[in-house]
């Protein structure tokens, strides 16, 4: 069984996500839009980049490509499945998750490492690693503005697994990069198999990247993937 | 026939929308301090071809619900221009 790392047209963190995915063991699988089987897949990926050039609203018009109708039967199946930055869009226009990602509050693209702190760890995403890790690992976005309707204290069934904090793992107003509500850097569905973050965690998989924090989030998708196959 | 819909797509009230905050404090910076609220949202036009305008409007109703506006965050009108 693969990893099925889907590829729209506009997608460009695909090879780094398959690098990632393969270096903890999963085989990683390149998967056109277009496709409409994953039955050779036991988990999927939506990586990052810019899905149908983003027009309309970021991940609106991907969430339409011909495999997603097969993404959400997975999910809801119980199938492992990970977004990142622009697949963590495309999965909240699904309804897959929660909320919306919006242009961030200073209206400025950002690129550059940030702190995470992971808040929960029933997920695909945080399963291996503890709750209150700091992560540093880099953002790359200028839709990252994590807003929801549900209040504070709540996002729907949803919850939250990572939050943007200082180095110490504090949240403070400075640390929060984009203006994303309760400085919220990533969740999962209250099932834990389907999760979505915005920064780059296969920008951060070996110590020539400036971190290796990022290895733990892949490490724990590829535990979740073995626990829910065998 | 063709039929021509005017669609209106705005964030929804209350929702964070930065270009609306910052444009708010552009203007004030430029002295228009009487400025409350800024909002910003989309116009999208679309022709279309349907037997009538009832056929016409569900379509583009259907439309603006699957596609054109995401329910979590905006909400939208439409307006027939013809």
């Amino acid at each position: 069984m693969t990893t099925a790392v889907i590829v729209f047209p506009g997608t460009n963190c695909e090879q780094d996500t398959e690098y990632a995915l393969n270096m903890v063991g999963l085989d990683a699988e390149l998967v056109w839009h277009r496709d409409t089987d994953l039955s050779g897949a036991d988990s999927v990926v939506l990586p990052g980049g810019f899905a149908h050039g983003d027009y309309l609203r970021t991940g609106a018009i991907a969430r339409f490509s011909p495999i997603m109708k097969e993404v959400e039967s997975l999910a809801a199946t119980g199938v492992p499945v990970l977004g990142i930055c622009n697949g963590f869009q495309i999965l909240c226009e699904a309804g897959i998750l929660g909320g919306a990602l919006v242009a961030n509050q200073d209206l400025k693209f950002i690129c550059k490492p940030v702190t995470l702190r992971v808040e929960s760890t029933d997920s695909v995403l945080t399963a291996a690693a503890t709750v209150g890790q700091v992560l540093q690992i880099p953002l790359n976005s200028y839709e990252g503005n994590y807003i929801t309707q549900d209040s504070p204290s709540h996002n729907g069934d949803d919850r939250v697994v990572l939050r943007y904090c200082d180095t110490d793992g504090s949240l403070t107003a400075a640390a929060n990069p984009n203006g994303s509500t309760q400085a919220i850097a990533g969740i999962a569905n209250s099932r834990g198999n389907v999760a979505g973050l915005m920064p780059h965690p296969e920008r951060a998989i070996e110590s020539i990247l400036g971190s290796e924090d990022g290895r733990v989030l892949f490490e724990s998708f590829a535990a979740s993937v073995s626990s829910v196959t065998t | 026939m063709t039929y021509t819909f005017v669609i209106q797509v705005d964030r929804k009230p209350g929702l964070s929308d930065p270009e609306g905050a910052t444009t708010a404090r552009a203007l004030h910076d430029l002295g228009f301090t009487g400025v409350e609220h800024v909002s910003f949202g989309r116009t999208i036009t679309i022709d279309i071809d349907a037997e009538n305008s009832d056929d016409a409007l569900a379509t583009v109703e259907s439309m603006c619900a699957k596609l054109l506006a995401n329910p979590v965050i905006e909400h939208y009108t439409i307006e027939a221009n013809s």
